[in-house]
C-alpha cells in the first residue's frame, strides 16, 4: 500500500516539472496547491535553478546561440533529464545528444560537438587528482622498452576528433568569449583538455593525436598506439606528438604490457 | 567548538581571495557541500585552502530527510567523506525533501507534518548523524504554501524531532519571517516559542517580494540584505537564548566582499554584547 507521504511527494514533483500542472489532472490535495501563488515559487526555484546549472555547464552553448534560445531548450532538456545527482556541477550529461535530436538545432549542426567539449571541461574540472606523467620518466627507456610500454591517459584527459566541423575553434572562441570573427576554415579538428596540475589546459589535436590517445586508453603498448595514429595519417611526426601530449599532461602512470598490473610502475 | 564562533559568510567562488586572506574575529565561512562532492580538481583544493585558515560549516541542500524514503546511501556516504576531509564545525541540513526517486529537485520542499512524517524524518534524521557519526542541526524552511493536513505545529515537530533523535535545530530567522507574512501567523510568537537548548546556529538572510503578487507574497531569495524587520526579531531571539552561530546568506546580486563583511560584522557585534552573553 502506498503511504500518504508517497503520495503527495509523487504528486508534488509531478506538478513541479509538467509544462501545465492545472491541466495534468492531479489528485484534488495536489491541485489544490497548485492553485495557491505560492506553488509558482517551488516551480520557478527548481526549474530556475536547473537551467542555471545547466548554462554554468555550457556557457559556450550559451553563447553561440544566446540567452533566450539557450534558456527555451533548456527547459526542454530538463523536463526530459532532471537532474539525478544533487552537485549540479555535473548537470547535463547527454546535453550534446539532446542538441543533436532537437528539431530547432538543425540549422546549426556544429552545438553537439561544442556541447561535448564545454562536457569535457566540466568531466575534467571534478575529475580525480593525478600526478601527470614526468616525461623523465620514458626518456630513460631504451627503445625497445618504451614500445612495450603503456601509457595510460591522464585521469582528466578528455579528446575527439570531429571530422567534418572545425569544432575546436568554435568551441575555443566561444569559450574563451573572445571577439574574434575571422574566418573559420571550413575542416575536421580536434581536441584535447587535460588537467595535469590546478588548472584545465586545451590544446588542437589532430586524429592522429587522438587516435593515439584512443590506443593508450584501450591500454594498448605505445607501439601500438603509435600505429595506429600512422594509419590515420601516415606524415605524423611522432616525436613531436608525443612532446606535445606530454607538455599537455595528457598522460597518468605508465606500466610495462607485460606485467600490466594496475597500480604498478606508477610514474 | 573550536574557538568561539561568532557571525560567518556564505562562501561564494567570487570573493574567493578575500574570504581565504579576512582575520576577522569570530568568522566562519558556510558552504553547500553538495558543490564539493567532486573526486578531485580545483573545487574541492579551494575549500582545504579556505579550511586551512577558517572553520567550515557545511550546510546540505539534499539529503531529502523529509522525503518518503531513506537518504540515498551513496550521496551520504560522500559527505561523509567530505565530512572526514574538511572536519567541519557544524553539519546542517533542512526541514524538507528535494530527491525523490531518483530525481533531484533544487529547492526545500513542503510536506504535511503528520505523526507518520515525523516517524519518517525521525528515521531518516537518526540515519544521516549514524553515518557522519556527529550530530545534525535542522533547518525549518520558509513557506510559501497553506497545506491541509498538518497535524502538527512546526516547533513542536522539529522540538519533538531534536527530542527523539538528539539532533540539533537552525533557525532561520528571514524564514520564520517570510513564513508567517505569507500564511499569516506571528513571527515574534514564533521565535518566542522556539527550543532555546536545541540551537546550533541561526541563519539570517534577506527576502523579496514577488515580482507579481508584491508584498503579499515574500520570497527567501537570499538576494538583499537583511531586512530590519528580521535583524529585530534576531535581536529579540538572542537576547533570550544567547549567542550562537550566526549566518549571513546571500547567494544571489552578490555584493563585494568588505559589504557582505560589514553586514555580518552586525551580527557579530550584536553576539559580542554582554546581554547576549549573560543570556
Amino acid at each position: 500500500m502506498i503511504g500518504a507521504l508517497t503520495r503527495f511527494q509523487d504528486g508534488f514533483a509531478r506538478a513541479l516539472l509538467v509544462p501545465d500542472p492545472v491541466a495534468a489532472g492531479l489528485a484534488p490535495e495536489i491541485a489544490a496547491l497548485v492553485r495557491q501563488p505560492g506553488f509558482a515559487v517551488y516551480r520557478n526555484t527548481v526549474m530556475k535553478g536547473c537551467i542555471d546549472a545547466l548554462q554554468a555547464n555550457y556557457p559556450s552553448i550559451a553563447r553561440l546561440v544566446g540567452e533566450e534560445w539557450f534558456r527555451t531548450a533548456a527547459a526542454i532538456f530538463v523536463r526530459e533529464r532532471t537532474p539525478a545527482l544533487p552537485t549540479l556541477a555535473y548537470y547535463g550529461e547527454g546535453f550534446a545528444e539532446f542538441l543533436a535530436r532537437f528539431q530547432p538545432a538543425a540549422e546549426l549542426p556544429y552545438l553537439p560537438g561544442v556541447a561535448r567539449l564545454d562536457r569535457f571541461w566540466t568531466e575534467a574540472h571534478a575529475e580525480r587528482d593525478e600526478a601527470p606523467l614526468d616525461p623523465a620518466a620514458i626518456a630513460s627507456l631504451a627503445p625497445e622498452a618504451l614500445a612495450r610500454t603503456v601509457l595510460h591517459p591522464h585521469a582528466a584527459a578528455r579528446w575527439a576528433w570531429f571530422a567534418d566541423q572545425p569544432i575546436y575553434t568554435i568551441w575555443q572562441r566561444n569559450r574563451t568569449a573572445i571577439e574574434e570573427d575571422g574566418e573559420i576554415d571550413w575542416r575536421g579538428e580536434g581536441a584535447l583538455l587535460a588537467r595535469p596540475l590546478g588548472a584545465i589546459k586545451w590544446m588542437q589535436l589532430d586524429a592522429a593525436g587522438c587516435a593515439l590517445l584512443d590506443g593508450c586508453a584501450a591500454g594498448r603498448p605505445l607501439a601500438e598506439a603509435a600505429a595506429a595514429a600512422l594509419e590515420v595519417k601516415g606524415n605524423t611526426d611522432l616525436e613531436r606528438l608525443m612532446a606535445s601530449l606530454l607538455e599537455a599532461g595528457a598522460f597518468g602512470r605508465i606500466s610495462r604490457l607485460d606485467d600490466d598490473t594496475p597500480g604498478e610502475n606508477d610514474s | 567548538m573550536t574557538a568561539m564562533l561568532t557571525a560567518g559568510l556564505g562562501l561564494k567562488p567570487q570573493h574567493y581571495d578575500a574570504a581565504l586572506a579576512c582575520p576577522a574575529d569570530g568568522l566562519w565561512y558556510e558552504v553547500h557541500p553538495e558543490n564539493y562532492l567532486v573526486r578531485g580538481g580545483p573545487r574541492i583544493a579551494w575549500l582545504e585552502a579556505i579550511r586551512a585558515r577558517h572553520p567550515i560549516s557545511l550546510h546540505g541542500v539534499a539529503l531529502s530527510l523529509a522525503a518518503d524514503a531513506e537518504p540515498d546511501g551513496e550521496h551520504l556516504a560522500r559527505l561523509a567523506a567530505l565530512a572526514h576531509r574538511i572536519e567541519p564545525a557544524l553539519i546542517s541540513e533542512h526541514l524538507a525533501w528535494s530527491t525523490w526517486r531518483g530525481a533531484y529537485h533544487p529547492d526545500l520542499l513542503p510536506f504535511p507534518r503528520t505523526r507518520e512524517t515525523l516517524a519518517r524524518v525521525a528515521d531518516n534524521v537518526a540515519r544521516a548523524q549514524d553515518t557522519l557519526e556527529r550530530r545534525i542541526a535542522i533547518e525549518n524552511p520558509a513557506h510559501y504554501l497553506d497545506i491541509d493536513g498538518h497535524a502538527w505545529d512546526e516547533i513542536d515537530f522539529l522540538a519533538e524531532l531534536a527530542r527523539r533523535t538528539g539532533c540539533g535545530l537552525l533557525l532561520d530567522v528571514n524564514n520564520v519571517y517570510v513564513g508567517a507574512r505569507n500564511l499569516g501567523y506571528p513571527a515574534e510568537a514564533y521565535i518566542d516559542a522556539f527550543p532555546a537548548g536545541p540551537v546550533m546556529e541561526i541563519h539570517l538572510a534577506g527576502h523579496t517580494p514577488d515580482p507579481n503578487l508584491g508584498q503579499a507574497l515574500l520570497i527567501d531569495s537570499h538576494d538583499a540584505p537583511v531586512s530590519p524587520e528580521v535583524w529585530a526579531l534576531y535581536a529579540r531571539l538572542i537576547r533570550r537564548i544567547g549567542p550562537r552561530p550566526t549566518l549571513i546568506e546571500r547567494d544571489d546580486n552578490l555584493p563585494d566582499f568588505a559589504t557582505l563583511l560589514a553586514e555580518r560584522d552586525t551580527a557579530h557585534a550584536l553576539l559580542r554584547q554582554p546581554l547576549a552573553q549573560a543570556a
